[in-house]
């Protein structure tokens, strides 16, 4: 039993928290948002550059061969910057699901997308067939898609039926898209596979997306804790207030305690994955993890965006603020790929049906 | 160092053995509470089968009684004591807070003289830091220990001492330079409990029962060799304690685990009689339980790895003492009528000993330091708020 990351892990995620601070500024958002700067200034160059698009491909395709555990730190730091580029669609869903298509034997242009999805020369996103709306269309070549949950597709960006809409997160506009009429399965015959392939890339959307409102949160409390130490009122810092400290010590207590449960959801996914092939049922225990790490960082990440909007007063309300970003991503995380009601719901079904045993020897699946 | 979430093969006969031992030992009817007489014996006697059995300190070295286990496998014993519904730990501030602390500051004699008797039942501990002026601000606390040759002569009033109306022994916190103020010039020194000149008078708590103790000071000699650490050292001392306390050891994950367990079965039972929101605060209070427990089991790994606990205790102590809290609120939602009656009612049938939780959840946010005091900490020294009151 072992519940610390590698120095490797933990460096990595560090330099893409010092590249990203560079290069995904809230100044480059604002820019972004405001259309004075198109196509992200050359940043997913910068990220293919370092081989992040291919962070879970498999190496003999050119991959890094990372898995769920060594790439939530990663998706965490997407979060800190609210990294417009569909990194964590493409890199923690897209190529691992193509990965285990190529794997499957699948042909029908799969390896040749897997190459250049995993040097970064192709962006592709996953449009889960149960989910409504996706983001990063704009800059993804290509999408996996699906009529119903039995059947997986890769589809060229301009064969889809795209309808763009107006959407809370300024810098990841959401799209609904409709498969052409007629598309074949790459699984013909093999629903149960393509079934087994859409759980997991929802299971990796999800405790990706809890890996980024993680980052989010800490972003806000930290714009926050900065804010209330400068402004002024009363003759000191606002922050000199105890309701203010006790305000973002609660966010902080919230956050902290996701953590954990994130980074152990990363990494129980991760080995449940490796012992099953697609088709293999995912333990309830698993499933239930990742629910609640959706769960506890976007109620972390939700408390983090109100509080810091309130430790603002009005500039907290207003578009000047780059703060708008960081929160507006954390309730676009939320609200998509099973929301708190969804996933709460599910998870009582696990608890209250017996999928799950509780106790106090019952925390991991042993 | 890498993660790896499943138990090795050491970790496994450990729990197995645990298990074994456990299932012979543990009493089948629960024992009377240990802030009664009878209750009190029965725990101590308690302690001192565990000592027995090897199991009443499982992290210590051997040479004062322990096994000399590490942290990870601290939790799975944990696991099992409260899997097994064993009693608890009448002894928990003389091992969780004490123990560790002579560990770290005492003298190779001091070790030797408490230790193996704490492991052993054979001297119970309380702590005595909080007095009547002195309770979030513990820095104003009065009661002297003034040097006079190899003695101390120790003069005041301490308060709120958990189980000191039984124990044998206190550890506390002491203005040995009666001219200092604040935090300088306090000393960490431990008293007999019969010493001449002390008086315990007990307090009863919310339950009835005296489950912590006046104790007053009236000229009371005790050795220099009883100062734990230097003199003008306490403070420093202490708040190393503090951290056992808020942070790891005190409260195992395992407790909270147990009781959230308990609390699914409840809600099962009474299902169809439950408004739907409470499904929701029950899996919510499940999954709290467990994110308490891998937060405890990250940060086990990290303090083996050679890190120390530091300011982040304080969220751990918000955290478990709202979780308790939560656990019993629900539990009491969901009795009903019945969350109105105490363990020894006619019909109290399942609803016994929730209502005796819960009155002992409502300590929590107070104990170990206040939680609008943690807030304050994490506020001012994780976040860097500016200090001070306002
Ligand atoms: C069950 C139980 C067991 C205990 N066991 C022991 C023991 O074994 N040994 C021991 O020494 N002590 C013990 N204590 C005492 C405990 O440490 C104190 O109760 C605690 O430190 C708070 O002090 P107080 O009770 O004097 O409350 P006060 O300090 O008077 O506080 C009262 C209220 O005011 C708030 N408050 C105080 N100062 C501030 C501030 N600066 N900012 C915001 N709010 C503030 C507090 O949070 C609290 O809500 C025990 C207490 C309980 C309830």
């Amino acid at each position: 039993m072992d519940f610390t990351f590698t120095e490797e892990q933990t460096m990595s995620a560090q330099a893409l928290g010092e590249l990203l601070g560079d290069v995904c500024t809230g100044a480059d958002l604002r820019a972004l948002a405001d259309g004075t700067l198109a196509g992200g200034a050359g940043r997913w160059q910068r990220l293919a550059a370092i081989g992040l698009p291919g962070a879970l491909g498999p190496e003999s395709a050119g991959g890094m061969g990372l898995t769920e555990a060594d790439f939530v730190l990663l998706a965490e730091e997407t979060g800190r910057a609210a990294l417009p580029e569909p990194l964590v669609a493409h890199a923690g869903v897209a190529v691992p699901m193509l990965a285990e298509l190529a794997a499957a034997g699948v042909s029908g242009g799969v390896p040749e997308a897997l190459e250049r999805a995993v040097s970064g020369a192709a962006c592709v996103v996953v449009a889960h067939p149960l989910e409504d709306y996706i983001a990063g269309v704009d800059t993804a070549e290509l999408a996996l898609a699906g009529a119903g949950v039995g059947q997986v597709a890769l589809c060229r960006r301009d064969e889809l039926r795209l309808l763009p809409q107006a959407s809370l997160d300024p810098l990841q506009p959401l799209v609904r898209i409709t498969l052409p009429a007629g598309r074949e399965s790459l699984l013909p015959g093999a629903p149960q596979v393509a079934e087994g392939l859409w759980r997991r890339a929802r299971m990796r959307t999800m405790v990706f997306a809890a890996a980024q409102m993680l980052g989010l949160a800490a972003r806000m409390v930290g714009i926050a804790v900065s804010y209330a130490g400068e402004r002024r009122q009363f003759g000191r810092p606002i922050g000199a207030n105890q309701a203010i400290k006790h305000h973002l010590a609660t966010v902080q207590v919230k956050l902290e305690f996701a953590r954990p449960v994130v980074y152990a959801a990363a990494a129980m996914l991760a080995d449940a994955f490796q012992a099953g092939g697609p088709a293999a049922a995912l333990p309830p225990l698993v499933e239930a993890r990742v629910l609640q790490a959706k769960l506890a960082a976007a109620d972390a990440a939700d408390l983090a965006a109100r509080t810091a909007i309130q430790v603002h007063g009005a500039i907290g309300y207003s578009w000047e603020l780059d703060l708008q970003f960081y929160a507006k991503r954390a309730w676009a995380l939320a609200a998509l790929n099973g929301n708190r009601n969804q996933m709460q719901r599910r998870i009582q079904e696990l608890l209250f049906g017996g999928g799950i045993e509780t106790g106090p020897d019952r925390l991991f699946t042993n | 160092m890498a993660i790896a979430l499943h138990y090795t093969q050491a970790e496994r006969a450990l729990r197995a053995e645990a298990r074994a031992w456990l299932a012979a030992h543990v009493p089948a009817v629960p024992l009377p509470s240990f802030d009664t007489r009878a209750g009190f014996d029965a725990h101590r006697a308690w302690e001192r089968e565990l000592h027995a059995g090897g199991w009443s300190m499982v992290t210590w070295p051997r040479e004062y009684g322990g096994r000399g286990l590490n942290l990870v496998e601290w939790l799975v014993f944990e696991e099992e004591y409260h899997r097994a519904d064993a009693p608890g730990r009448v002894n928990q501030n003389g091992l969780f807070l004490f123990g560790p602390t002579l560990m770290e500051y005492g003298t190779p004699g001091q070790k030797a003289r408490f230790l193996p008797r704490l492991a052993a039942g054979d001297d119970i501990w309380a702590q005595a830091w909080s007095e009547p002026q002195a309770g979030s601000d513990l820095a104003a606390l009065r009661t002297t220990a003034i040097q006079d040759g190899d003695e101390y002569v120790i003069s005041g009033h301490k308060i709120w001492s958990s189980r000191a109306v039984y124990a044998d022994w206190c550890f506390g916190l002491f203005r040995t330079d009666p001219a200092s103020e604040r935090h300088r010039g306090l000393s960490y020194i431990v008293v007999p409990l019969s010493a001449p000149g002390v008086r315990v008078r007990p307090i009863a708590q919310l339950d009835g029962e005296p489950g912590f103790a006046e104790i007053f000071f009236d000229e009371v000699h005790v050795p220099v060799a009883n100062r734990i650490g230097a003199e003008g050292q306490g403070w420093e001392i202490a708040m190393a304690t503090a951290g056992f306390e808020r942070g790891l050891m005190l409260r195992s994950p395992a407790r909270f685990q147990r009781t959230a367990a308990r609390l699914v079965e409840l809600y099962r039972r009474h299902a169809a009689d439950c408004d739907p929101a409470l499904a929701s605060t029950v899996a919510q209070c499940w999954m709290d339980a467990d994110a308490y427990a891998l937060s405890t089991y990250m940060t086990a790994a990290r303090l083996i790895a050679g890190g120390r606990i530091g300011v982040e205790a304080s969220l751990n102590k918000v955290f478990w003492s709202e979780l308790d809290l939560a656990m019993h609120r629900a539990a009491q939602s969901i009795l009903g009528a019945r969350a109105a009656l105490m363990r020894e009612a006619p019909d109290a049938a399942d609803a016994g000993g929730w209502v005796e939780g819960f009155l002992f959840s409502l300590a929590g946010p107070i104990y170990a330091g206040a939680n609008e005091i943690q807030r304050n900490i994490i506020a001012e020294r994780l976040l860097g708020l500016p200090r001070g009151p306002a």
